[in-house]
């Protein structure tokens, strides 16, 4: 009996560890950020460099950290949806603009529109790699506290928003659009 | 005609030879993606050399960050370049990936209760094995030794 159970039961617990291990998405790792507080920074706006926009800006309210290139495809894929969420989202989005030539950047948000609050520019991707960012886009929603709640990493859709991201703000702030802690500001 | 063919015949396998001996030597010349050295001290170049083949590339995740040409990977190797010229040791460099791109990062998983499993696996299979073996060595044994007290 055992001669034959035991390579079945073998077989059974190899092939367990293939159906997981063959079907999870490669490309998707895990941030361990999720849960922490977000990195702090500080950088030119990609608009005027003599401002600046950094976690400061959105101390104290719910946001998105929205972190795009203008080589990356799939960042215009999701511009449109971007621009939607800036009117009718209820939250403020910052943008990062990551590993970009600026000139370039100004064209895109000239052309496509400025779904951002204010993006920061960061040409040598230092505080992208604070972020564990290492594929555009990568979109963060960051807690009124200062921690990061979620992380999607590709276009930001309909379906994303209403699944991952809608339920998560409004656990955070009740209603939209979301207003800063009455303690705080 | 017979030692014609026969030329023919030493001419290709030597031909292989050459082809094959020419791969070898390209294939130990190794071409350093960074121009320079990154540094002139050669233990924090090694130190350097040795942690930047561990560290995955997020971007093309079968590379390493030092053979990646990925922009993310160069942007790495001067952070970790950065650091070790700061004094930073490896643990430090390492923690300080790992909080940022988790522990997939690592090429060599570090020993902790998630990857118990994957450490303990090869010694636990060995094990097994080798109880297999001894096993199916030991009937082996007292089967010619049953046939040799018969006989």
């Amino acid at each position: 009996m055992w001669r034959f159970l035991l390579p079945i039961g073998i077989l059974v617990i190899i092939v367990g560890f293939f159906a997981r291990g063959l079907t999870l998405n490669p490309g998707y790792v895990p941030s361990p950020l999720i849960g922490k507080p977000a990195p702090q920074y500080e950088l030119p706006q990609l608009k005027d460099l003599s401002a600046s926009v950094g976690s400061e800006s959105y101390a104290g309210q719910v946001a998105l950290v929205n972190v795009w290139a203008t080589w990356c495809i799939e960042c215009r894929h999701e511009h449109p949806f971007l621009i939607e969420l800036s009117r009718t989202g209820g939250v403020p989005i910052y943008g990062l603009n990551w590993n970009d030539d600026r000139d370039t950047a100004l064209a895109w948000l000239d052309t496509l529109g400025d779904p951002y609050v204010a993006s920061a520019f960061d040409p040598t991707g230092e505080v992208a790699i604070d972020w564990g960012v290492y594929a555009a886009p990568e979109t963060f929603l960051i807690g009124r506290d200062g921690t990061v709640l979620y992380k999607h990493i590709s276009p930001m859709t309909p379906e994303v928003w209403a699944r991952e991201f809608l339920p998560r703000i409004e656990a955070e702030c009740g209603e939209l659009p979301c207003s800063p802690l009455p303690d705080e500001r | 005609m017979r030692g014609a063919a026969v030329l023919a015949v030493a001419g290709r396998a030597l031909m292989r030879w050459y082809v094959l001996s020419v791969c070898w030597l390209l294939s130990s010349v190794s071409w350093a993606i960074d121009p320079e050295p990154a540094f002139d001290d050669p233990v924090l170049e090694a130190q350097y050399q040795s942690l930047v083949h561990e560290v995955r590339c997020l971007v093309c995740q079968n590379e390493t960050i030092a053979d990646s040409n990925a922009q993310l990977a160069a942007d790495l190797r001067r952070e970790i370049r950065r650091m070790f010229a700061a004094g930073a040791t490896r643990d430090e460099v390492v923690e300080f990936l790992v909080a940022r791109y988790g522990e997939f990062v690592l090429y060599r998983p570090r020993l902790q209760p998630a990857t118990w499993a994957l450490w303990g696996a090869p010694v636990i299979l060995l094990m097994i094995g080798g109880a297999v073996f001894v096993r199916v060595l030991r009937s082996r044994f007292s089967q010619s030794m049953a046939e040799d007290d018969t006989s």
